[in-house]
Order: C-alpha cells, then sequence, then structure tokens
C-alpha cells in the first residue's frame, strides 16, 4: 500500500510517501512495524496521542484495519483555518 | 457547493461580490476570511501545507454537513496552501441562506471543522528557523459546541 507524511511526520522520516508491503491487520500493526524498522520512524511514530491517521483519504482510528486499504497517511494534528 | 483548494492568492472582495447573486431565495450573506496573523513578531513568513485530494473530500463533508443542519442556498470554501505573507488572506468561507441565523451558524461551524478536520498544516517562518503550528485543546473542544 502507500504510505504518505505529512508536515513533521514527512519531516522526522524524511519522505513524503512510500510503497510498504506489509501483512499488518490494523494500523497500529502496521506503526509497530515501522517502530522496529529504523530510528527515524521509532522517533515519528514515539507518541501516537500527538499523531492522526487516514485510511483511503477517511480520517480512521489507529485499531482501524487495513484490510483493502490503498493509501495510509499518518500526520499531526490538522491546523487548518 | 463550490470547493477551492488553490496556492494562488484571492480577493476576498471579488469573492463575495460573486457569491449567491442573482437568487431570489436568499435573505442573507455571510462571509469570513482568515488571514495570516503575526502573533509574536517577527514572521517572516507562513506555509501551508495539505493532502491533495483528502482535502476537497473532507471540506465537502464539513459542507454537507452544514448543508444538512441549516437551510442554505448556497456555499463556498477557498483556502490556500503554500507560503503566504503577513496580512495574506488565508482561507474564505461564505454562507448564503433565506435567514442570518443560519447563514452565521453556518459560517461558525464550518470554521471550526476547517480548522481541525481538513488536513492543513501551517509552519510559521521566522529569522530564527520554521515552527509547526500546534493544535490547540480549544480548536478540538470548539467542535463540542455542535
Amino acid at each position: 500500500m502507500n504510505v504518505l507524511y505529512f508536515a513533521w511526520v514527512r519531516e522526522r522520516i524524511g519522505l513524503p510517501r512510500e510503497r510498504i508491503d506489509s501483512q499488518a491487520a490494523t494500523v497500529m500493526a502496521l506503526v509497530e512495524e515501522l517502530r522496529a524498522r529504523e530510528d527515524r520512524y521509532a522517533a515519528a511514530f514515539a507518541d501516537i496521542s500527538a499523531l492522526r491517521v487516514a485510511l483511503d483519504q477517511e480520517l480512521a482510528d489507529f485499531d482501524a484495519p487495513l484490510a483493502g486499504v490503498r493509501e495510509i497517511a499518518f500526520f499531526p494534528p490538522m491546523t487548518g483555518g | 457547493m463550490d470547493v477551492r483548494v488553490q496556492d494562488a492568492a484571492f480577493d476576498p472582495g471579488a469573492e463575495l461580490a460573486s457569491f449567491a447573486i442573482g437568487r431570489s431565495d436568499v435573505g442573507a450573506v455571510v462571509s469570513f476570511t482568515g488571514v495570516v496573523r503575526d502573533r509574536d513578531g517577527g514572521l517572516q513568513a507562513m506555509e501551508i501545507e495539505h493532502y491533495p485530494g483528502m482535502t476537497e473530500k473532507a471540506i465537502a463533508t464539513i459542507m454537507a454537513q452544514a448543508a444538512e443542519r441549516w437551510s442554505l442556498a448556497e456555499l463556498r470554501v477557498i483556502h490556500r496552501y503554500g507560503r503566504l505573507g503577513v496580512g495574506q488572506p488565508i482561507m474564505m468561507v461564505l454562507t448564503a441562506a433565506p435567514h442570518r441565523a443560519a447563514a452565521f451558524a453556518a459560517a461558525d461551524f464550518l470554521m471550526d471543522y476547517l480548522k481541525s478536520r481538513a488536513p492543513f498544516w501551517k509552519r510559521e517562518i521566522t529569522a530564527d528557523g520554521a515552527d509547526w503550528v500546534a493544535a490547540t485543546d480549544a480548536d478540538e473542544t470548539a467542535l463540542t459546541r455542535w
């Protein structure tokens, strides 16, 4: 699936998007996989309460299932307006 | 419903002048313009990042919710991204309704939701560097009003 990062999450990980092949069943399981990869991921995902997630461009929860999801995005709380 | 997410500057006066004209069912038009403010002095620019694709959908969803709640004739939301100078308009919400209560309430609702449910992230550029603007508890609390 395509994984997108925005704002300081993008900066910490060092790229705006990447393709990841994962069997993770939920968002949280994918986060655990990413954390275990490298320090920059561990740093970006250190505090989940400071992050939001969208699945196929809709806001979702970290316990949401990933079955059928094509695009997942991680970002900080939004500051529009 | 009209959603515009754009890099280009816009003219709030021209937007208002072209909004909901020639309709016999509109008795009230409300507009809100958000402007880049120098909070602490020394702001050189505001950079706004967004999530192309999701941004337009999220705004349309928020507008549809407003249209369900209030009797509205027309809605328009314009939101810029990219680099903006102090005093430049960031975004604009326009609502038209038969009555002013609905036009005011819908504009207020749209602003509260655009602040924390539309995927934009602001970064302030000063001589000391760049800082992401943090969302506040007040932004989230504002949603409980609705």
